[in-house]
């Protein structure tokens, strides 16, 4: 069974084709990371997976499930979790709220249950507490727990847009340029996370990256996008030195 | 016979009262067009603009026409300097902080008007007041003429205004893209400000047209509830719009009023807006957005 | 300066963060009840009015301050609350069935706003509400067979299990009941995945899409609960005012109530009971002053609402946190003395998002 694919799947905006019948699978368990220029259709794949748009075409499957027309709200239930590229937190809440929101897909209680904060509400929420308590654990996030997201540095943001997302205990993590706007060691850091996420969480991860060293690190398999087109598919190696990668970024005939 | 003459009559008549919609209206979608701010004190600035009038035209005694431009010169003064003083300091705040600032704002506007010029009706001689045209068998007051003639003519200068003057192009400019603008060298602050002016002077040239049909007084600017519903009938990102919807509004009033049982009237233009917003939100001149993440 | 020592997560769910908190509130409600006691009964019955009003601005805080949302015709919500409660009485039925009946009902209206509401947002949202309002304000105005019409509609007395609520003292005892019932509802709703779904949603409705949060399902739910809350409020206005007249809920009476909001402190329920405060205080302490003031200022007409105006526009352009934030200054500025700094309180810079591209 394959965990996850995309079957020719194209969204036109006008006369744009931003994305132009891209295939491609995922296996359990892997890192799979899309490259390619800005305006590639990366992100906008994304967003058709995580359903804030609707495809023109094509389908997608989870685990042999027709998610094509899922609407936007079901799929943390169904087991995928999103981070942003421009970090879309809560900007007015805690970190510990960013998280505690995070879990909400696992939230069983009733309304009247809730406003009554009757004993199982209230036993729901000491198990919210900590499961997120886990997640800040896992990414050392203990000294900002009660701190305002305005106030937090851009780089505990992006960290905590992934915990966030971890926190929705997700089956499939889209991680959107996870290491834009982090200097070197941030990378780095985040490199070894998703390395962990994979190891010790199991959790199959789709990542679009313009950080050659950071997808060559944790990457399993690699597809590459131009103009919203698939231009090569496979080993990071492999799709690194494609001619068609290089073209699409440099813009000529490689010097051999 | 008698049922068309009537039926004219009144569409005549909402033509004239949906001008004024339009004209409240236009000011709002100028203000919103530039800076997505949208001017809840709007009909209070029209009042103020016909209080100036009576001031220099009934009080002082000046010439009708002298005294409507002094006057819309005044308040497209007033409109600058609110915005360069007051306005202007809340720019990227959320959008109801603006709604409610210039909420609170209407009510100083009707209070000063209030202690200034007391509470009661007033109006001026105009050319036009109880002076009736004959057209087409009709027999329309030259108020509502000349409201609608006044709305048709300003709609053509502001037009020419905006795609032939420099001024104009760069108003436009700075509210599509601000930063764009500063760039060009465009003084983006002031020419807000001066998009503030045009708007109140509109209002002004709105309560000074009203005069004659209705009197002047504090309360007047409840009318620019109408012309909310004007701009979002028309669209509101849309000048052509605003007046349109205005005099869609303006028409169905009057429809409502001799058709409908007593008491549909009030909610005919609010139910109109409501059914706009819920079923066709962009209006009939939509400008479509999207957010990219 | 306390330092909150936490070991364990249940005192992160308490309503109140130590036992200083629980003693402090607790002194204030010992002197809450005690007032009739002390102050006559014209005072008892204004600031009964004070907890009718904090009652249905607590339920406009959930909707503008904790989701977002803006509503410019909640007075509508306050006269559906009074007259159906008004009218329920007059045909028998006993107060403490009319009571959360007029709430209820009340909600249902709020769904019924909310729902078609779903997709607008900051102007538009605040236009429909607008006009929403003011068809039910024309609505209770005209349909004179069921209202009483401009003729008003005389409001009978309830009665709690025998007991006749005809004092102005008696009012007041029961809307603090009430008024501790929603902030008790309102703060149960924040430590709980409904409150903070609404949270979520007034800061990013995309990602809370993502999160598993059903936009439509919360939207029409924090219109119900707010309607809910201010129906409530309307029910007790009927008896605060013993006589409901139809224009009373105008246009108005729901800038009054945003006020509430925003001059409060937006996004705090204390913001609710201050704004409150300062709405049904203002006039009063005008009334005291009036012949006090120099200039003959006192003597004009239309000082009210134009100093209603002006407190709005400076709360706006200087206070954005209203007077809660100004109390947490207060606060902050003893317990951090001498450390106070001036910065301690800037406001970050906010690269706000235009509201178009949502």
């Amino acid at each position: 069974m394959t965990f996850f694919a995309a079957d020719d799947i194209s969204i036109h905006f006008g006369g744009i084709r931003a994305v132009d019948s891209v295939t491609f699978d995922v296996r359990q368990g892997e890192v799979f990371s899309i490259i390619g220029p800005n305006g590639a259709g990366k992100t906008t794949i994304f967003n058709l997976i995580s359903r804030i748009y609707r495809p023109s075409s094509g389908r997608l499957i989870l685990e042999d499930h027709d998610i094509t027309e899922v609407p936007a709200y079901r799929i943390a239930s169904l087991g995928i979790a999103r981070t942003f590229q421009n970090i879309e937190l809560f900007a007015n809440a805690t970190l510990l709220q960013n998280l505690l929101i995070g879990r909400h897909a696992h939230s069983h209680t009733g309304i009247v249950e809730q406003l009554l904060f009757l004993p199982r509400a209230r036993h729901e929420e000491l198990g919210h507490r900590e499961k997120v308590e886990d997640v800040i654990a896992f990414l050392s996030l203990e000294r900002y727990r009660d701190t305002l997201i305005a106030n937090l540095p851009y780089g505990v943001r992006k960290v905590v847009e992934l915990g966030r997302a971890l926190c929705i205990e997700p089956k499939l993590l889209l991680l959107d340029e996870p290491s834009s706007g982090l200097n070197v060691e941030e990378t780095e850091g985040m490199g070894f996370w998703i390395e962990d996420i994979k190891k010790d969480l199991g959790i199959t991860v789709i990542m679009v990256e313009h950080d050659m060293n950071l997808v060559r690190q944790v990457s399993d398999r690699v597809m590459a996008l131009n103009y919203g087109k698939v231009i090569a598919l496979g080993t990071p190696e492999e799709v690194q030195s494609h001619p068609e990668v290089v073209r699409a970024y440099i813009g000529g005939e490689v010097a051999a | 016979m008698e049922d068309a003459a009537r039926l004219l009559q009144l569409v005549v008549n909402g033509a004239a009262a949906g001008c004024i919609y339009g004209l409240i209206a236009l000011g709002f979608v100028l203000i919103y067009k530039a800076t997505e701010m949208v001017n809840f004190a709007q009909g209070d600035i029209m009042m103020l603009g016909g209080f100036f009038a009576f001031a220099l035209i009934a009080h002082w005694g000046l010439p009708y026409w002298i005294g409507a431009l002094l006057a819309i010169a005044i308040t497209a003064a007033f409109g600058y300097a609110l915005d360069a003083v007051l306005i202007r300091r809340v720019i990227g705040q959320p959008q109801f902080t603006v709604v409610m600032l210039t909420l609170g704002l209407g009510f100083i506007f009707r209070a000063a008007a209030g202690i200034t010029w007391g509470y009661d009706s007033v109006g001026f001689n105009t050319p036009f007041t109880n002076r009736t045209v004959n057209l087409a068998g009709l027999v329309i007051g030259q108020d509502s003429v000349s409201i609608i003639v006044g709305t048709v003519l300003l709609c053509l200068v502001l037009y020419l205004f905006f795609s032939r003057t420099r001024l104009g192009v760069a108003m436009q400019a700075s509210s599509q893209n601000q930063l764009a603008a500063y760039y060009m060298g465009i003084p983006v602050r002031r020419v807000f400000s001066l998009i503030w002016a045009i708007s109140a002077g509109v209002a002004a040239l709105a309560g000074i047209l009203l005069s004659p049909v209705s009197m002047i007084d504090v309360n007047m600017g409840f009318l620019g509830i109408k012309a909310f519903a004007a701009a979002v009938i028309g669209g509101f990102g849309s000048i052509p719009g605003a007046l349109v919807g205005g005099v869609v509004v303006g028409i169905v009033e009057q429809l409502a009023g001799y058709y409908l049982p007593a008491g549909f009237q009030e909610v005919s233009a609010n139910t109109v807006l409501l059914a706009t917003l819920i079923l066709r939100p962009q209006g009939l001149f939509a400008e479509g957005m999207g957010k990219r993440v | 300066m306390r330092y909150l020592f936490r070991t364990d997560y249940r005192q992160d769910l308490r309503l109140w963060r130590h036992r200083g908190d629980l003693a402090w509130y607790g002194l204030l409600l010992l002197a809450l009840l005690a007032i009739p006691y002390v102050l006559g009964e014209f005072y008892v019955g204004e600031l009964g009015a004070v907890f009718i009003f904090a009652i249905a601005g607590v339920g406009l805080m959930l909707l503008v301050g904790y989701t977002g949302l803006i509503s410019l015709g909640h007075a509508a919500f306050l006269g559906i609350g009074a007259y159906t409660n008004a009218i329920l009485l007059s045909h028998g039925v006993p107060f403490v069935l009319t009571l959360p009946a007029a709430g209820l009902f009340t909600a249902v209206f709020g769904a019924a706003i909310g729902l078609p509401t779903l997709r607008m947002s900051g102007l538009y949202l605040a236009i429909a509400t607008l006009a929403f309002g003011s068809i039910v304000g024309t609505v209770l105005q005209k349909w004179d067979s069921v209202t009483g019409g401009f003729d008003g509609f005389p409001v009978p007395t309830p009665s709690i299990f025998g007991v006749p609520i005809d004092t102005a003292t008696r009012v007041y005892y029961v809307s603090l009941v009430v008024l501790l019932f929603v902030l008790w509802l309102s703060a149960n709703l924040l430590r709980t995945p409904l409150g903070r779904a609404m949270v979520a949603i007034r800061d990013s409705e995309i990602s809370a899409q993502s999160m598993g949060i059903n936009l439509a399902r919360y939207k029409t739910f924090a219109f119900a609960i707010s309607a809910f809350m201010t129906g409530l409020a309307g029910a007790l206005f009927a008896h605060y005012v013993r006589f409901l007249a139809p224009d009373s809920f105008d246009i108005l009476l729901s800038v009054q109530f945003v006020t509430i909001v925003f001059v409060g402190g937006l996004g705090s329920l204390h913001g609710a009971i201050f704004g409150a405060l300062f709405v049904r205080l203002l006039p009063q302490a005008i009334a005291i002053v009036r012949d006090d003031l120099p200039f003959g200022i006192g003597r004009l007409p239309g000082l009210e609402p134009s100093l209603f105006g002006l407190v709005l526009v400076l709360v706006i352009l200087f206070f954005p946190g209203g007077i809660y934030g100004l109390w947490l200054r207060l606060k902050h500025w003893f317990q951090a003395y001498p450390f106070k700094r001036r910065t301690s309180f800037r406001r970050q810079k906010s690269y706000a998002r235009s509201e178009r591209l949502r």
